[in-house]
């Protein structure tokens, strides 16, 4: 296991939760804001368990600030790994962006049941991500 | 504060890429044309207000124009500076402080899609290291729900870049002037599933001018006989409302929110005292295909799902019901962002005033257009809307 790209990003549970906010207005947000904005907000462990709002691919590789493959010293588009990435609603809180990994494209559909999950993101770090419930149970089988 | 305002002058410096010159010296340029088109000389101009995104500040350009002493206004509004600027020469003329304003904007951008600072827009920094803080795939996932929802094709997508390129092919200010066919746009590498790279405008360089006038001064100058010159009937910009879902945002509501766009039309076809169908040419804002087809709903245009019978019928080609984006917009003339917002101005008041040549639009009458609407959005979430008439 890799460091978290965030400390604050999800919990350290043996099962890890997405970190949101609970506004004192009961409104849920992501991520849970920090600083001056924190104030009244309750930190809140996200339902692990969602559906897929809509989702693309990133075919290029970004430009600064990203970190991952393709990025570093001596690296550039070929050194690239294309990714799926989406948003995903977690059923009476909040829809979050996410990757979308344990999938393909073509396999992706609107309203598709996901689950939480913590990913290699590169050589140091790792980050968040949600995966087809399905494949999940596959995995685990 | 009921002081008609008049575009008497409007200039461009072409969109691309032009090594030659810095993104401010482009916007010099095309301030000169707009002087050249009111038939002014710089020391005519009372105030100014002008920017760009990438290039530099716009009030150093009396350096080449001139030293006359005019206030002029900085404008730094992201996407919507041109809009921006446009409002605020407006009010500066409509208040009755001043009776001649320029409104200006240009750009300079690097090669390749645009890279935002998450601490920029108040996000964490995880958001821009893991990959997720991309213009183009916050396109990509609202067009790819929208396309689930209300049953549009990609094929739909595809006519809407080629129109572009068909229009881009016949406009001297655009960068793309070749047309691309929709099998090639269809077969073009994936950048943001569904859209592929022909889907895409891209960062670029321009400059946009435009000089507006009293009632009083176009009357006194001559500029309201002879189609010389365009009214502005309404402008109007809006940031985002509650719950809405916009560029940039690791979160989205689940409540469904309203939309820029949706209320920056509303104000101004309130304003204007007509509707979507008084409109006779519209330049929607079309970072991507995508953009161009919910845009059109969300102006009014149409109802959501009914761009796929538009695309396919040709309805907003140059010769249809409603001709869109008819320079090419943003996929053929490219992005400099400063500058976008003008551009549309620029364009709707080259179609109103007749003098688009190749790309004239008629109306059914025969008549040139009356009528002419413009949109832009950007990040965080704001759409200005400008609606003119002759």
């Amino acid at each position: 296991m890799g460091k978290k790209i965030d400390p604050h990003l999800w919990s350290d549970d043996a099962e890890p939760h997405l970190m949101g906010g609970k506004l004192p207005s009961g409104e849920i947000v992501f991520p849970m804001p920090q600083g001056d904005a924190a104030k009244d907000v309750e930190p809140y462990k996200l339902s692990r368990h969602g559906r897929l709002w809509s989702w693309t691919s990133q075919g290029f590789l970004p430009k600064e600030p990203y970190e991952g493959p393709g990025s570093g010293p001596g690296e550039g588009p070929p050194d690239f790994q294309p990714f799926l990435l989406g948003y995903v609603e977690l059923p009476g809180e909040v829809i979050v962006e996410s990757r979308i990994v344990d999938a393909r494209l073509e396999d992706l559909e609107l309203n598709m049941p996901v689950e939480f999950c913590v990913v290699p993101f590169n050589a140091t770090h790792d980050t968040f991500a949600f995966r087809p419930l399905n494949q999940a149970r596959e995995k685990a089988a | 504060m009921s002081e008609n305002v008049y575009i008497i002058g409007a200039g461009i410096h072409p969109f691309g890429r032009t090594e030659e010159r810095s993104g401010r010296e482009q916007g010099v340029f095309a301030v000169r044309e707009a002087m050249k088109d009111a038939d002014l000389e710089w020391t005519d101009i009372e105030c100014a207000y002008g920017g760009s995104a990438a290039a530099g500040s716009a009030d150093i350009m009396v350096n080449e124009l001139g030293l006359t002493s005019l206030p002029f206004t900085n404008v730094a509004n992201g996407c919507a500076t041109g809009g921006s600027a446009l409002v605020s020469a407006q009010m500066a003329i409509a208040s009755g402080m001043y009776d001649l304003a320029l409104a200006v904007g240009f750009d300079k951008h690097p090669r390749g899609a645009f890279n935002a600072k998450p601490a920029d827009y108040g996000l964490p920094e995880w958001y821009g290291q893991t990959g997720m803080m991309l213009t183009t795939q916050f396109f990509a996932l609202k067009i790819q729900r929208y396309m689930q929802l209300y049953g549009i094709s990609r094929e739909t997508l595809g006519r809407v870049a080629a129109k572009a390129f068909r229009n881009g092919a016949v406009t001297p200010h655009a960068w793309r002037r070749s047309e691309i066919d929709l099998e090639t746009i269809m077969n073009a590498p994936m950048i943001n599933d569904p859209l592929t790279k022909y889907m895409f405008c891209a960062p670029a360089e321009g400059g946009v001018a435009l000089i507006l006038a009293s009632e009083k001064k176009a009357k006194e100058l001559g500029a309201l006989s002879n189609n010389g010159s365009v009214k502005i009937a309404k402008v109007a910009v809006k940031t985002r409302p509650p719950d809405s879902f916009e560029v940039f945002q690791a979160g989205v509501s689940i409540k469904e929110g309203g939309k820029p766009t949706v209320l920056a039309s509303k104000a101004a076809f309130e304003g204007a005292g007509i509707g979507p169908e008084d409109i006779d040419v519209a330049q929607l804002q079309d970072t991507e295909s995508g953009a161009e087809i919910m845009h059109m709903a969300e102006n009014g245009f149409c109802k959501d799902g009914e761009q796929e019978e538009w695309l396919a019928n040709g309805w907003s080609e140059r010769g249809g019901k409603l001709p869109i984006n008819t320079d090419g917009g943003c996929i053929a003339c490219g992005e400099p962002v400063g500058a976008s917002g003008l551009r549309q101005i620029y364009e709707n008041v080259e179609q109103l005033r007749g003098r688009a040549g190749e790309r004239q639009v008629v109306t059914s009458d025969g008549d040139i257009p009356k009528t002419g609407y413009s949109h832009v959005y950007g990040a965080p979430g704001l759409s200005a809307v400008a609606i003119l008439e002759r």
